[in-house]
């Protein structure tokens, strides 16, 4: 069953046209890779099916709801490109900034509850932090930060989960980890919308790849027949193009 | 204790208290999000509100109040406009208000009660000052109690705050709002040359020593009635302004602590 379509979606900033025309369909379970040069639209892409930036033309509908009436935030979780960029002298520990994941489902005027105590400290179990929970999130390694996002946006149990370049400033051993992880997280139900520049965690762990490209298109494949000569190729296409 | 005998030292005594949980409340917020001036630029435009009002003849506390609001949504203002400049915002608020407050300061009927404002007086908190200050501070505890966990999430996060549907333009609004009474509050007793010291002192303090956001904010009001609570009696005892003294005694706390931050 598809969880997200994308229909004819273009976007431009005032000086450069970002997407023309792209469509994809990503199915219940499925992990997805988004791939493709720098300034191809990769994490706009994001924000636009999120409803943080505003399409040019096309339709973006989740769970079949389109993305402008979607406001069922609580099933669907999304991991920025600048959570680990928080002030990391900032006074909170791993249970505090899961904790806040909870409001997409609470909402104002809550006073969180026994069960919303569980969910926080299954989410900190499923990543693994359950002996930091009471740790400062400033003092964890990058990779261990990374995991309190991700259970951050596990807190509410979602069906999809986005994450906006992940293993980005951490180190090789955590990048597997964090795979590793998303790939448990999909492996249980979870179906996973990832950009990334990691071709690693895109032949192992996707199930589709969607290659974005410098014209504006973007064309979903089978990770299975996505490998580097792939990448390459279109690397090199897009380096004759600019030259 | 025979100075808590005297009906002044209780209207002081009772703000005080009141002053201890609410400075910090703020100066929490303010100091995580790294806006430690604002309350600078508030606290002088919150002078030249009391300027206006003891100009005017009108209650100084309630026209800083109204003075002190209006300057927190300038420097919101001002701040979209330079947006890679953001720190102009306060500096411009802060100079239209000693600009305003130097003004109307030698307009003001009795110098003298617009330099209690300076540096703060218990001596001079009339008892309708004292409800004044005592129904804002329940408002602002009440108000930062309600909205606990959105200022958490926007303080640490503003984007994933947004993103999980907290209303990040009304909270901070509110927020703005809060600051403001708290400085106009605060200016009679500390003095609108100190308050921001009495924001962020006690939070510099409980940073030192906290585990977390919860007992970050529990420990900055407890070393914000510590000081406020020694200080005023100190300042009594030996006739020395309480709003230099509150503060002195926060930063010779501060000094000794800082030994003790954590690596």
């Amino acid at each position: 069953m598809s969880i997200l379509e994308v229909k004819n979606l273009s976007f431009s900033y005032p000086d450069k046209k970002i997407l023309e025309d792209v469509s994809f369909e990503v199915e219940e379970g499925d992990f997805v890779c988004i791939v493709g040069t720098n300034g191809t639209g990769k994490s706009t892409l994001l924000k636009l099916i999120l409803n943080i930036l505003k399409p040019d033309s096309g339709e973006i509908k989740i769970k079949n709801i389109p993305s402008k009436q979607f406001d069922k935030y609580e099933e669907i979780a999304y991991v920025s490109q600048k959570a680990t960029g928080f002030n990391k002298s900032f006074p909170a520990t791993v249970r505090e900034v899961v904790s806040a994941g909870l409001y997409s489902k609470t909402g104002m005027f809550h006073f969180n509850r026994a069960k919303d105590k569980k969910a926080v400290e299954r989410a900190i179990e499923r990543v693994g932090l359950t002996e930091y929970a009471d740790k400062m999130i400033g003092k964890l390694s990058g990779g261990q930060q990374q995991r309190v996002f991700v259970a951050k946006a596990l807190v509410n149990d979602p069906d999809m989960i986005f994450l906006d370049e992940p293993t980005v400033g951490i180190d090789i051993k955590a990048v597997d980890s964090i795979c590793c992880l998303l790939g448990e997280l999909n492996t249980a139900g979870i179906t996973v919308i990832m950009v990334t520049h990691d071709i690693s965690s895109v032949l192992y762990h996707s199930n589709k790849v969607l290659m974005l490209s410098e014209d504006g298109k973007a064309n979903m494949t089978d990770s299975k027949t996505f490998n580097s000569e792939t990448v390459m190729s279109h690397l090199h296409h897009n380096h004759n193009k600019e030259g | 204790m025979d100075i808590l005998s005297y009906d002044f030292m209780q209207r002081a005594l009772i703000v005080a208290v009141l002053i201890s949980i609410i400075t910090p409340l703020i100066g929490n917020i303010i100091v995580l999000k790294r806006l430690s001036s604002v309350g600078d630029a508030l606290s002088h435009s919150g002078l030249a509100g009391v300027a206006i009002g003891l100009f005017l003849g009108a209650n100084p506390i309630i026209s800083a109040v109204i003075f002190s609001i209006i300057a927190a949504l300038a420097i919101e203002g001002i701040r979209r406009s330079f947006s890679a400049y953001s720190e102009i915002a306060t500096a411009v608020v802060l100079s239209f208000g000693v600009g305003i407050a130097a003004v109307f300061s030698g307009k003001v009927p009795n110098a003298a009660n617009f330099n209690t404002f300076l540096f703060g007086s218990i001596v001079s908190i009339s008892e309708f000052e004292m409800y004044v200050a005592a129904v804002l501070s329940i408002v602002v505890i009440i108000t930062i109690l309600i909205l606990y966990r959105e200022l958490f999430y926007i303080t640490f996060d503003e984007e994933g705050a947004a993103l999980s549907g907290v209303p990040v333009k009304t909270v901070n609004f509110i927020f703005t709002i809060l600051t403001a009474i708290v400085v106009s509050v605060a200016a009679r007793t500390v003095g609108s040359l100190v308050i921001s010291s009495l924001m962020i002192i006690p939070v510099a303090c409980s940073m030192i020593i906290s585990k977390s956001y919860f007992t970050n904010t529990i420990l900055s009001v407890v070393f914000a009635f510590i000081f406020t609570i020694s200080g005023l009696f100190v300042s009594v005892v030996y006739d020395l302004k309480p709003g230099g003294t509150i503060v002195l005694i926060g930063i010779a706390v501060l000094i000794i602590l800082i030994p003790f931050r954590r690596k």
